[in-house]
């Protein structure tokens, strides 16, 4: 008796119907909570300006309208530089400082993983507990730095930090770790040098783990945005200059501040959804031991 | 002994080359601003003249002479110790839950959980409009339809609820990286630890967790708890966009924001490089510590 109800039961201790019921009713409702600002977003974006206004106001849009899309970028073409410059900034901070933190990343990950050499661990040690000092906790005195190093007011400001950022590698060197050392000792028997069997083995076995680090890195520099490193207008990126735009005036462009947090969302959730699968892969590795 | 170095040095160029670009940077600009924050914590400093040696003088103002900063200090305490712990198990819970979906299921749960950690900081505008003080804000104009409130009311200017909205909305944007690698870890425990469970007398799903996903999870625990100190002791950004800079009587002013207040406003570097170092020296303890409370889990 007790037998047959263990075996129904199959590799995992018993799920009441109840307990699944119940689970899934949470899930669906903090799931509700977390898109809903999104929804949110979207909706307004779509409302004509009378429906803006109303009172009260309403969750839906009745005549959805491309007004304040129109208008944001009325306005944003009327600032002191073209649109097109912002983006062009944008581009230029998220694929710099992107390829170059990957690239240095990977490369320092592969002898922190497979080789064995003087301070290998206490420089590991460093990295790991440098995961906890972000730019956003070290913005003053890498301020400071910036300011002494005259960095401040040029792209370098907003990439440079980001390059030796600690999270990529982290993962990298993880990642890189449970690779079998057989396909390493045979490109070296071959006569490779390190640097090569890192270009032609290790980093092409590490699709997964870069494509992670590469959605890590875009989100964090197209979420970063600091005032106080940037203040000309030719070099302000693309969410800056949304942002100014929806902050002059936040109730008669309450439509253009959410048509412009519906376009500043888009790209990394694109990115985030078509990059999923490698990135929980990745994370697989990600602990601490 | 020098020599000796040297040769070993040598012996590994190799991998110290493939490391050396990386290296710069970080150290350039992560481990020197950790060093030159030290360092300025003992002198006044605004970045026009040089700076000059003030001793222990920041640190005692601190304590003694700030009161905002323990606005602050408590405020990011709240976020540190109960917000935090809260997002911990939340960012865990979520992914416990979501690990027994299908897959496809489970791909579009990992999405919506994760998308306020990506993109959260883009939507602020629409936090403010939910919670704008006029009729027009969402949740008064709701409020007052249904009669519950006959005036709207300040929701981030009333210091009594700014600090429970930041609260909320920093809630909300907690499913970072620490869920996407529970999310990762569930999947890789060993099926047959679950069987032997069954065998050795595991009932309920509560047991099968704290007997065996748990302790099989410690690395991506740890991991996970790190990510989240970096997330609950920089609390900045969500309190500046929601509630101003500077919110109403410092209601919600954390150490970070208190920190870019005497750093990019007043240019008194000294001052906010010594909170920088308190703040750096309470994460790295609250880190050792909860690292050590995790290697008990599951005994």
């Amino acid at each position: 008796m007790f037998r047959i109800q263990k075996k129904k039961a199959g590799a995992k201790a018993r799920r009441s119907l109840g307990g699944n019921i119940i689970i899934f009713g949470i899930i669906a409702l903090l799931g509700v909570f977390s898109a809903f600002p999104f929804i949110f977003a979207l909706i307004t974006s779509f409302k004509p300006i009378n429906e803006l206004l109303q009172f009260p106001p309403r969750l839906i849009v009745r005549r959805p309208t491309f007004d304040n899309y129109e208008s944001l970028f009325q306005i944003a073409s009327n600032m002191w530089v073209p649109l097109t410059r912002y983006i062009f900034n944008t581009v230029i901070v998220a694929v710099l400082g992107t390829v170059f933190h990957v690239l240095f990343a990977s490369m320092a990950a592969y002898p922190l993983a497979k080789h064995k050499f003087p301070g290998k661990k206490a420089l590991f040690s460093i990295i790991v507990m440098a995961l906890m000092f972000v730019p956003q906790v070290t913005f003053i005195p890498q301020f400071i730095l910036m300011a002494n190093l005259k960095l401040v007011n040029t792209y370098g400001a907003l990439i440079l930090p980001w390059i030796g950022a600690s999270l990529g590698l982290f993962l990298m060197k993880q990642f890189i770790e449970q690779l079998p050392d057989a396909i390493l000792e045979a490109s070296r028997i071959d006569g490779a040098n390190e640097f090569r069997t890192f270009f032609q083995i290790v980093l092409p076995n590490c699709i997964p783990a870069v494509m992670t680090v590469v959605i890590f890195q875009f989100v964090n520099l197209w979420n970063y945005a600091p005032k106080e490193l940037i203040y000309s207008e030719s070099l302000k990126v693309f969410k800056m200059a949304l942002e100014q735009i929806a902050a002059s005036d936040p109730i008669a462009r309450m439509g253009a501040g959410a048509a412009a947090s519906v376009i500043l969302m888009i790209p990394p959730i694109i990115i985030f959804v078509l990059l999923q699968r490698k990135v929980v892969e990745t994370m697989t590795f990600a602990g601490i031991k | 002994m020098n020599t000796g170095i040297w040769k070993s040095i040598r012996k590994h160029k190799e991998s110290y080359l493939l490391m050396a670009p990386y290296l710069l940077f970080f150290i350039l600009f992560t481990i020197l601003p950790v060093i030159l924050s030290f360092v300025f914590s003992f002198t006044y400093y605004n970045m026009i003249e040089p700076p000059r040696a003030v001793g222990w003088y920041n640190y005692i103002r601190l304590f003694l002479d700030d009161d905002i900063f323990i606005i602050a200090l408590k405020n990011t305490m709240l976020f540190a110790f109960i917000t935090g712990p809260i997002s911990y198990a939340l960012s865990f819970l979520v992914a416990w839950m979501i690990n027994d979906l299908s897959r496809t299921l489970r791909s579009i749960a990992t999405v919506v959980f994760y998308l306020p950690a990506i993109v959260g900081a883009s939507v602020y505008p629409m936090w403010r409009l939910f919670f704008s003080s006029d009729a027009y804000g969402y949740l008064n104009g709701i409020l007052m339809n249904l009669g519950f409130i006959s005036d709207p009311i300040a929701w981030l200017v009333d210091q009594k609820y700014v600090l429970p909205i930041l609260i909320v909305v920093q809630l909300w944007m907690s499913l970072g990286i620490s869920f996407l690698a529970f999310v990762a870890g569930l999947q890789t425990i060993d099926r047959s630890l679950y069987e032997a469970g069954v065998m050795d007398g595991i009932k309920n799903r509560f047991q099968e967790l704290w007997y065996i996903t748990l302790p099989s999870m410690i690395p991506q625990l740890v991991f996970g708890a790190v990510m989240q100190i970096v997330v609950s002791f920089s609390v900045a950004d969500v309190s500046i966009e929601l509630a101003g800079f500077p919110s109403t009587e410092y209601a919600g002013e954390t150490m970070v924001t208190h920190i870019m207040d005497y750093g990019t406003i007043r240019y008194e570097m000294g001052y906010a490089s010594t909170m920088a170092v308190v703040l750096f020296v309470m994460m790295v303890l609250t880190n050792r510590v909860v690292s050590k409370l995790l290697s008990k889990v599951g005994t």
